[in-house]
C-alpha cells in the first residue's frame, strides 16, 4: 500500500442519520445553551438524598466482616458469641448466599460472603445486622473465623509463575483469568518497512476512583411482599439481574432497585456488590429494613478502579514518523475477582488505532488473577494505561527522528468515515482540529525545548498527548437483541412532560440531558419537564452509567420519544388548525403555523386537544447501536457509535535537584460532536483534566509486602483519603479548554461522548513535559517526585535518565500466548472475521 | 458493649432551637444526621480528611466529624439546610448551581459552608484566598475550576455588581 495516502479509508455506505446531527447551531433553542443541571437546586440546598440520608422506620444497620488474610481457605465460623449479643436480628454467611455473581457473564465468580475462600484482605464473610450501627460492629468482633492461610500472589510475575495454589478454578491456566492473542494486518511486513523501531517498557500502577460519597445500600422487604432495593449504584439493571440471581427463587418482578443520587462514581459503582446483595438477603430474612453504609476503608476494598498493567510496545515507523507496525503486550493485575476484567484486558489493546492510523496490529493482552481487591473499571476504563504507552513511546520516536511530536501525531491522524485495523468504525473525527488548537494556544512552537528557568530555579518543559474514548460500548454485556435504552413520555393535561428513563445521573448530567433534548424537540422549557430515573420498577432499561454511554444512548432513545410525541400532538393541533401537520413548529411553549405564527396554541392546549381526539398520550424511544463491524472473537470491545477526541498540551515546571515539580497551565481540546450544554460540558472536561493530573502526579493503590513472624503480610498500603493523594484546591492548574464539535451522524444533535476521553492525555502529557524540561523519562504512572528524582540522578550517574520497569527480558512475566487469532486488515480485504481457528485453552467460567 | 448513658441537650442550629437526647460521645455529624434528621451535611471519611462534613459553628467552618456535638451545646451551628432565606438561594447557591459547579453534589455541602464563611469575612477574595479557603474540601467531579468562578461571581454579586461568567468558563476558548 501507499503510505502516503492515509490508513484505513475503507467508504462505508453512509446510515441513516435521524438525530439531526446536521441542524445549525443558530436553529436551536436549549441544546448548547448553559441551561442549569435539572438536579442542581436541590444540590445546592442540601435537599438532595443519598443512599445513606434514607432511614426507615424499624430499620437495622449491617456491617460486614471482612477477612482479615490475603489468600486462605475458612475452615470456621463461630458467630454463637455474636448472636448472643442484645440488638442483633441477623447474620448471615456464605451458606446463606450460595449462588454466585458477577457483573460479566463469564465471570460470575464473587459470592455476597465467601463460602469457602477469602482472596484478598477485605473480602466479606460474615454479615451482621442490629438496631444500632455499633452493635453490629461489636457483635462482628465478636465472631471467630479460623482460617487455613494460602500462598499469597502479589503482582502480575508472581501470578506469571504461580500454577498452584489457584485463586479461582477457572480461567486459561494457574492463575491467568484472560489471554488475548489478536494479529490485525501482517506485522513482519509492517516491522521489515519500518525505517526505525522502538521497544520500551511501561508501568500503570493501579488507582482508584475515591468517589466522595461512600457506597450505601437500604433493603426493604416491603407490604407487598416485594424486596425494593435503594443503592448508590450505576448501573440499576446489572444489579437488579445480579439479586434476581442470587435471591432465586424470588422472582426477577418482585425486585425493584432504585439507584438513589450518585455521589460520584466513575466506574466505581458499576458492579453489583456484596454488600448490596447481602443487604437485600438481610431484609428478606429479618423483615425488617436494613442499610449499610461503607466506611471509606471498605470503599478501597470493594475498588474495581484502574488495573495496575505492565506493558511492552514495540512500534515501527517510516523516516517520517508513519507508523507500520504496532506490536503490543499488556499484563494486568485483576485482583481478586473478574470484575469487568475481561472487557479491561481487551480495552488495553482496543482504541490505540482510533487516534493513529496504525497499518498492522498485534495485541497481546493476559489479566491474571491476584490477592488484591478486585480491580475493574475506571474513567477511561483500561485504554488510559495503554494510552499512556503509545503516547510517551510516539513522543521518543518524535525525539529520535528529530520530528516535532506534534506533528508525528498530525502525521498519523486515523482518517474520518473509516474503517480501523481492528474494524472500529470511526465517523466524526477531530483529533486533527483538537491538536491544532492547544498547539496554538500553547505557544507550543516557540516554547517547547526552551528550558525556559523560572524565578525559584525551576525549569519549565511542555508535553503533548492526545486520546480517545468510546461513547458507548456497542455491544451490551448481555449479548441480546434488546435496545440498550428505553424512555417513556407521559403527556400531562396539565402541560407537564414527564419523561421516564433507567439511566443513572452520576453528577454527569444524564439526567438534564433528557430534559434539553426532550425540550428541544417539543419546543418547551427544559426545567418545566419532570425527570424520572433509574428505577427499575418504573422506568425502562437503560444498561447504565458506564463506557461514557448515556449522551448517545439515553440521548437518542429521548429524541426517539420525543419525536413521537411531536408527531401524536401535531396531528391533533393540524386537525383543530385546519394547517398541514409538517408547516407546524414547536418552540416557546408553543405549536403554531409557519407561514403564520398567530395561528396556534400553548403547548398545553395542544396536549389537551390531542389528548380529547386519541385519548392518553405516551410515546416511547429506544436505541440500539448499529452493529459492529468486527466480526471475530474478542471484536465486541471497542466498537462504538462513536469516537471522541481528545489533545492536551501540559506545561510543567520541574526542579531539577529534587525533581519536584508542579503543573501550572493545561490546554485541553476535547472533541465532543456538539456540545449538548456548555457549563455542563466545561465541568466534565475539567473534571477529567483534574483526576487525570491526580492520575499523573501523585494516585496509586499500592500495596504493603511484609512478612510477620514468618507469615506474609500483604494489605493495602493506603485505605484513607489523606494518604491516598489525590489533588485540593491548591494544586488544580489554569486549565485552557477548546470545545470542539464535529457532529458525528450517530449522536443526538451530533453528539459524542464528553468527559472520560480528556483525562487520557494528562498522564503522557505530563511525563513527556517532564522530558522536556530536564531530559529524563518516567515510563511509570504515577510520575512521582521521587522517581522523577530517581531518573535525574540516574543520569547524573551517567546512567540512561530513566525510571521504570526494566526494558530487558524480565521486565515483564513469561506468558504463553499460544497462537494469534488472524484478522486481515479492511485494507488487506478482511471483512472482519478472523481467517484460523487457534486452539483455545480457556474455559468459561461456571 | 455496655449501655451508654444519653445526654439531653438543646442545639441551636440554623436558628432553631432542638432539643437533642444523644450518646455524649457522638459527633456533631452523627447528631445533626441522626437524630436532627439534617441530612444535607454528608460524609466522606469520617476521619478529617476530605471536608465533606463541613458545617459552621460560630460563624467559622469546622469538621463535623472531628467535634463532639457536646461542643456545640450553646453555640450557634450553621449547616447547608440553613443558608437559603426561605425557598429563595443565596447568590453563592445560585452561582453554584448555574456554574455547574455542583456535579454528583456530594461534596458541595460542605463546600458552600467554607465559601459562605469566607465570603462573610472577605467581600473581594481572591482566587488565592478561594483556593486556601477550600483546601480542605475535596471535590472529585469539577476539578474546582467551577467551584472557584462561582464563589468569584457570587461575591461580585454579592457586593452588587452586575457580573456574568466569562464566555471562556462557559463556552472555552
Amino acid at each position: 500500500m501507499v503510505l502516503d495516502q492515509p490508513v484505513g479509508r475503507v467508504d462505508e455506505g453512509k446510515p441513516a442519520a435521524p438525530w439531526r446531527h446536521d441542524v445549525k447551531k443558530e436553529d436551536l433553542k436549549h441544546i448548547g445553551k448553559p441551561i442549569r443541571k435539572v438536579d442542581a437546586r436541590g444540590k445546592v440546598a442540601g435537599l438532595t438524598k443519598f443512599a445513606d440520608d434514607l432511614t426507615l422506620p424499624r430499620m437495622l444497620h449491617m456491617k460486614l466482616l471482612r477477612s482479615t488474610v490475603a489468600h486462605a481457605e475458612i475452615v470456621s465460623i463461630d458467630t454463637s458469641k455474636a448472636a448472643a449479643l442484645p440488638g442483633v436480628k441477623g447474620i448471615l454467611t456464605g451458606k446463606d448466599l450460595p449462588i454466585p455473581f458477577g457483573i460479566l457473564p463469564v465471570s460470575q465468580d464473587e459470592h455476597a460472603l465467601c463460602p469457602d475462600k477469602v482472596r484478598f484482605v477485605g473480602d466479606p464473610v460474615v454479615a451482621i445486622a442490629a438496631t444500632e450501627e455499633e452493635v453490629a460492629w461489636e457483635a462482628c468482633r465478636l465472631v471467630d473465623v479460623q482460617y487455613r492461610e494460602l500462598q499469597t500472589i502479589g503482582g502480575v510475575h508472581e501470578a506469571a509463575e504461580t500454577n498452584e495454589p489457584r485463586l479461582h478454578d477457572y480461567g486459561v491456566r494457574g492463575n491467568i483469568h484472560r489471554l488475548e492473542n489478536l494479529e490485525f494486518g501482517d506485522l513482519q511486513d509492517g516491522f521489515a518497512r519500518a525505517e526505525h523501531v522502538r521497544e520500551d517498557t511501561f508501568f500503570f500502577e493501579g488507582n482508584t476512583h475515591l468517589p466522595m460519597e461512600q457506597h450505601a445500600t437500604l433493603a426493604h422487604f416491603d407490604k407487598d411482599g416485594k424486596l425494593t432495593v435503594w443503592s448508590s449504584t450505576q448501573t440499576p439493571h446489572y444489579l437488579h439481574r445480579a439479586l434476581a440471581r442470587t435471591l432465586h427463587p424470588l422472582p426477577a418482578h418482585h425486585i425493584r432497585v432504585v439507584a438513589i443520587t450518585n455521589g460520584g462514581g466513575f466506574g466505581g459503582k458499576s458492579d453489583p456488590f456484596n454488600h448490596e446483595v447481602a443487604a437485600a438477603k438481610m431484609a428478606m430474612l429479618t423483615g425488617r429494613p436494613v442499610k449499610i453504609a461503607l466506611t471509606r476503608e471498605e470503599v478501597f476494598w470493594c475498588h474495581r478502579g484502574r488495573h495496575p498493567v505492565l506493558m511492552r510496545s514495540k512500534v515501527g515507523v517510516t523516516k517520517t514518523g508513519r507508523i507500520t507496525a504496532l506490536d503490543f503486550h499488556s499484563y494486568l493485575d485483576g485482583g481478586a475477582y473478574g470484575s469487568y476484567g475481561t472487557a479491561s484486558t481487551f480495552y488495553t489493546g482496543a482504541l490505540q488505532t482510533v487516534t493513529y492510523a496504525v497499518e498492522n496490529y498485534h495485541f497481546r493482552g493476559a489479566r491474571f488473577f491476584t490477592c488484591k481487591a478486585p480491580c475493574g473499571p475506571k474513567r477511561g476504563h483500561g485504554t488510559p494505561q495503554p494510552r499512556f504507552a503509545l503516547e510517551v513511546q510516539l513522543d521518543k520516536i518524535a525525539c529520535d527522528l528529530g520530528l516535532d511530536p506534534a506533528k508525528i501525531r498530525l502525521d498519523n491522524l486515523a482518517p474520518r468515515d473509516s474503517l480501523t485495523a481492528n474494524f472500529l468504525r470511526i465517523g466524526s473525527m477531530g483529533l486533527g482540529a483538537c491538536i491544532e488548537k492547544v498547539v496554538a494556544g500553547s505557544g507550543w512552537n516557540e516554547r517547547r525545548g526552551k528550558r525556559e528557568v523560572t524565578k525559584d530555579g525551576r525549569i519549565r518543559g511542555l508535553g503533548i498527548a492526545c486520546s480517545s474514548y468510546l461513547s458507548g460500548a456497542g455491544l451490551p454485556i448481555y449479548w441480546n437483541g434488546l435496545p440498550h435504552s428505553g424512555v417513556q413520555l407521559k403527556l400531562d393535561r396539565s402541560g407537564l412532560v414527564t419523561a421516564f428513563c433507567g439511566s443513572t445521573d452520576i453528577g454527569q448530567g444524564s439526567d438534564s440531558i433528557l430534559g434539553w433534548i426532550i425540550g428541544e424537540v417539543l419546543g418547551i422549557d427544559p426545567l418545566g419537564i419532570k425527570v424520572v430515573t433509574a428505577d427499575t420498577d418504573l422506568t425502562p432499561v437503560d444498561l447504565g452509567s458506564y463506557s461514557s454511554r448515556v449522551t448517545v444512548m439515553t440521548g437518542n432513545a429521548a429524541m426517539q420519544a420525543a419525536e413521537r410525541a411531536r408527531d401524536v400532538l401535531a396531528k391533533g393541533v393540524a386537525e383543530k388548525l385546519g394547517v398541514p401537520a409538517g408547516r407546524l413548529v414547536f418552540a416557546d411553549e408553543r405549536v403554531f403555523d409557519a407561514e403564520d405564527p398567530k395561528k396556534g396554541m400553548t403547548f398545553q392546549e395542544a396536549i389537551v386537544c390531542s389528548e380529547a381526539r386519541f385519548g392518553t398520550i405516551g410515546t416511547v424511544g429506544s436505541y440500539t447501536p448499529p452493529p459492529a463491524a468486527a466480526k471475530f472473537r474478542g471484536g465486541g470491545v471497542g466498537p462504538s457509535p462513536s469516537y471522541s477526541y481528545s489533545a492536551a498540551v501540559v506545561e510543567v515546571e520541574v526542579d531539577p535537584e529534587t525533581g519536584i515539580y508542579r503543573v501550572p497551565h493545561v490546554w485541553m481540546a476535547h472533541d465532543i460532536g456538539r456540545a449538548l450544554n456548555a457549563a455542563v460540558a466545561m465541568g466534565q472536561i475539567e473534571g477529567s483534566v483534574y483526576m487525570g493530573l491526580g492520575e499523573a502526579m501523585m494516585e496509586e493503590m499500592a500495596y504493603r509486602d511484609r512478612s510477620h513472624k514468618g507469615k506474609r503480610v500483604f494489605v493495602h498500603k493506603i485505605p484513607s483519603m489523606l494518604e491516598y493523594k489525590s489533588p485540593s484546591a491548591l494544586e488544580m492548574p489554569k486549565v485552557t479548554t477548546y470545545v470542539i464539535e464535529d457532529p458525528d451522524r450517530n449522536g443526538p444533535f451530533g453528539a459524542k461522548e464528553v468527559g472520560q476521553g480528556p483525562l487520557l492525555p494528562m498522564m503522557p502529557a505530563v511525563a513527556n513535559a517532564i522530558f522536556d524540561a530536564v531530559g529524563v523519562r518516567v515510563d511509570e504512572i504515577p510520575c512521582s517526585f521521587e522517581k522523577v528524582f530517581a531518573a535525574l540522578q540516574a543520569k547524573k550517574d551517567g546512567k540512561e535518565g530513566r525510571y521504570g520497569p526494566s526494558n530487558g527480558a524480565d521486565g515483564v512475566p513469561v506468558v504463553d500466548f499460544g497462537d494469534a487469532l488472524k484478522i486481515k486488515t479492511p485494507w488487506q480485504g478482511g471483512d472482519g472475521t478472523a481467517w484460523n481457528e487457534p486452539k483455545r485453552e480457556k474455559k468459561a467460567a461456571k | 458493649m455496655s449501655e451508654s448513658k444519653k445526654a439531653l441537650a438543646t442545639f441551636h442550629v440554623n436558628g432553631e432551637p432542638h432539643e437533642v437526647a444523644f450518646a455524649p460521645h457522638k459527633t456533631l455529624l452523627e447528631v445533626l444526621r441522626e437524630e436532627m434528621n439534617l441530612t444535607g451535611t454528608k460524609h466522606g471519611c469520617e476521619l478529617g480528611e476530605c471536608g465533606t462534613c463541613t458545617v459552621q459553628v460560630d460563624g467559622v467552618p469546622i469538621l463535623s466529624c472531628l467535634s463532639l456535638a457536646v461542643d456545640a451545646v450553646g453555640k450557634d451551628v450553621r449547616t447547608v439546610e440553613g443558608l437559603a432565606q426561605g425557598s429563595e438561594l443565596t447568590p453563592l447557591q445560585h452561582c453554584m448551581a448555574d456554574l455547574g459547579a455542583a456535579q454528583c453534589g456530594y461534596c458541595t455541602p460542605g463546600v458552600l459552608m467554607a465559601a459562605d464563611a469566607l465570603l462573610k469575612h472577605n467581600a473581594k477574595p481572591s482566587r488565592d484566598d478561594i483556593k486556601e479557603a477550600l483546601a480542605g474540601n475535596l471535590c472529585r467531579c469539577t476539578g474546582y475550576l467551577k467551584i472557584f468562578e462561582a464563589v468569584e461571581l457570587a461575591a461580585a454579586r454579592m457586593r452588587g455588581e452586575k457580573a456574568e461568567p466569562s464566555k471562556e468558563s462557559i463556552y472555552g476558548s
